[in-house]
């Protein structure tokens, strides 16, 4: 009788350990989507104060290319102030200044004398750096989705998932026009 | 994929057992040859073994990077290696950035260390700054931090630590056991016995350190196979590793600071001889062709599962060399389209990014005139004043 119900608390404990790993397991994934949706918000950020130093340095050389100058001063200017109206906004205007961001390095290869201004290439080097890291970033939390949404509608972990009311995780799909598109993660 | 790798795990933890009980049994062995004890081998060899892990453990890093006469950077003194770190760091979700280091060599070559991610090197020749573009960087970078991810850094350093121990024991109980020394065998009957765990220890001693290169090589080989496939699926642009592959295996220099037990360390084995193709069970890597192949045929899906079906197309099946539990969890990934590179560097420009970065880390003094010289300063440069030859300012210090 005694070993009877020792096995049933054995089972018991058991089973709620397991239990405590998948939910612990989906906390873990929930937040490294959290963690990696900020990833991308910090490059972002490093490129809006990139930008002003590049104006400065490129102003000097390019008198001729006032109009691509101001594009990206008036983008920069746009993104900053869409970080609190809502992400789709926001990410139209990260589309566009990365467009003009674009457009404003493929002209300065026709200026010899600024291609070889050290301070250009520093720039150039930081601005396209953090454009790949932005990519990268993103790339990763997509990964990041997929893990954990893959967690939510399997079994057995989705069983946990229902009862600790896990949402799972949108992914962060670029189009040519927009850089950003809404992640609407839900984290309740 | 950022799963845990299971089954890798847990065939490293066999092998390593492997390696503990050879050393084990090759510990005791010699007690009882050599001092007639069982017990007194035993504990000496995991004595030794103990604080040679220990060692490794805490200051295996540090010693390994300054042995290979590394210097660490900062974001200042090279960006364009910081940078592409820093790329990588974040496309394998890392949260610390990993130290950096140069070894000042021409030859062509890279390699993570560290205990974990926490702790994690990274260094990589001055050579290899020259001769990669950022693509190229990018990929090695990749590959190295895969490492590190996987743990193999710490595994590596475990089993080379074991090995070590096998090999010196096995070295010095061979000497004493030929050349005289305390063979004082207690008891005189027994002679079949005697003759008995004679053979056994020698046989120990001959083959223990053989086998345990072997099991040794056998981890080290498939976790390179990982590290390429976990490269490629960072960067999504396998192309990138392969023709770094292709110019580091072309170029004929040698590494002048690497030995025997960092070998496996590298991204290259550092002692292939040259223009042969070292396949065999005696190399730390797999055959370079190999892998660069096998990277060139993943053909746009550079998800692990593409990575495993490639090299089964080259291997004719009988692959595995990914993990069950990595495959299930991965999707495919489709590869970038175009090289993110942005920045398309000469390698002259590179070569000279790289010696004045190198300049900088010896303490030199740059100093820029207005007149497009540039000039740099040994430390014990003695004077406040410095004219340009050319055009004749004189630059206060």
């Amino acid at each position: 009788m005694l070993i009877a119900i020792l096995v049933i608390l054995a089972i018991a404990i058991i089973f709620v350990l397991i239990l405590a790993g998948i939910y612990n397991g989906l906390v873990g994934a929930r937040n490294q989507v959290k963690n990696a949706w900020a990833q991308i918000d910090v490059q972002l950020k490093r490129r809006h104060d990139l930008i002003p130093n590049l104006t400065e340095t490129v102003k000097g050389y390019m008198q001729h290319e006032r109009g691509t100058l101001e594009a990206v001063t008036n983008a920069r200017t746009t993104a900053i102030k869409s970080a609190d109206s809502g992400v789709a906004a926001q990410a139209r205007a990260e589309g566009e200044l990365s467009q003009a961001l674009g457009r404003l390095l493929a002209v300065a290869e026709n200026y010899p004398d600024l291609k070889a201004s050290q301070n250009f290439l520093a720039l150039q080097e930081e601005l396209t750096s953090t454009e790949n890291k932005i990519s990268f970033s993103r790339q990763f939390y997509n990964d990041s989705v997929l893990q954990y949404n893959n967690k939510i509608q399997m079994f057995p972990s989705n069983i946990v998932a229902s009862m600790g009311g896990f949402k799972e995780g949108e992914f962060f799909e670029v189009t040519d026009t927009v850089e950003r598109e809404a992640p609407k993660v839900s984290f309740s | 994929m950022w799963e845990q790798i299971r089954d890798n795990q847990l065939r490293s933890v066999i092998l390593v057992t492997a390696l503990g009980c050879m050393l084990i049994l090759l510990g005791s062995f010699l007690g009882q040859t050599v001092l007639g004890d069982w017990s007194i081998g035993l504990l000496l060899a995991l004595l030794i073994w103990i604080v040679m892990t220990l060692v490794g453990y805490f200051q295996g890093d540090s010693i390994l990077l300054s042995i290979s006469n590394a210097r660490k950077i900062g974001p200042d003194d090279m960006p364009r290696i910081y940078n592409v770190v820093e790329e990588m760091k974040i496309a394998s979700g890392f949260e610390k950035m990993p130290d950096i280091y140069i070894i000042d060599d021409p030859a062509l070559n890279a390699f993570a260390t560290g205990r974990d991610k926490n702790h994690a090197s990274l260094a990589v020749t001055s050579g290899l700054l020259q001769k990669l573009s950022r693509d190229e960087l990018q990929g090695v970078i990749g590959h190295e931090m895969a490492h590190i991810r996987n743990r193999d850094v710490l595994l590596m350093a475990m089993c080379s630590i074991l090995l070590g121990t096998i090999v010196m024991l096995a070295w010095y109980g061979s000497r004493i056991l030929f050349f005289g020394g305390g063979t004082r065998r207690s008891s005189s009957g027994g002679g079949n016995a005697q003759i008995i765990i004679l053979v056994i220890a020698l046989a120990l001693m001959i083959f223990a350190p053989i086998m345990a290169q072997f099991i040794y090589l056998a981890i080290s080989r498939k976790r390179e196979y990982l590290a390429d496939a976990s490269s490629a699926l960072y960067t999504r642009y396998p192309e990138g590793l392969a023709s770094a592959l292709e110019k580091i295996g072309a170029s004929t220099e040698q590494l002048k600071s690497a030995n025997n037990a960092t070998a496996p360390m590298y991204i290259l084995n550092p002692f292939r001889k040259n223009g042969r193709a070292a396949e065999d069970l005696s190399s730390t890597h797999p055959p370079i062709s190999e892998r660069i192949r096998i990277l060139r045929a993943m053909a746009g899906n550079v998800s692990l599962a593409g990575y495993e079906s490639a090299y089964n197309q080259s291997h004719k099946g009988g692959g595995g060399i990914i993990p069950g539990s990595a495959l299930a969890a991965d999707d495919a990934a489709l590869q970038r389209d175009t090289s993110s590179a942005g920045i398309t560097q000469s390698e002259k420009e590179r070569a000279r990014e790289t010696s004045d970065a190198l300049w900088k880390l010896h303490n030199y003094r740059e100093i820029a005139c207005n007149c497009g010289l540039k000039f740099k300063t040994p430390p014990d440069f003695h004077g406040d004043t410095f004219t340009c030859p050319r055009c004749g300012t004189v630059h206060s210090l």
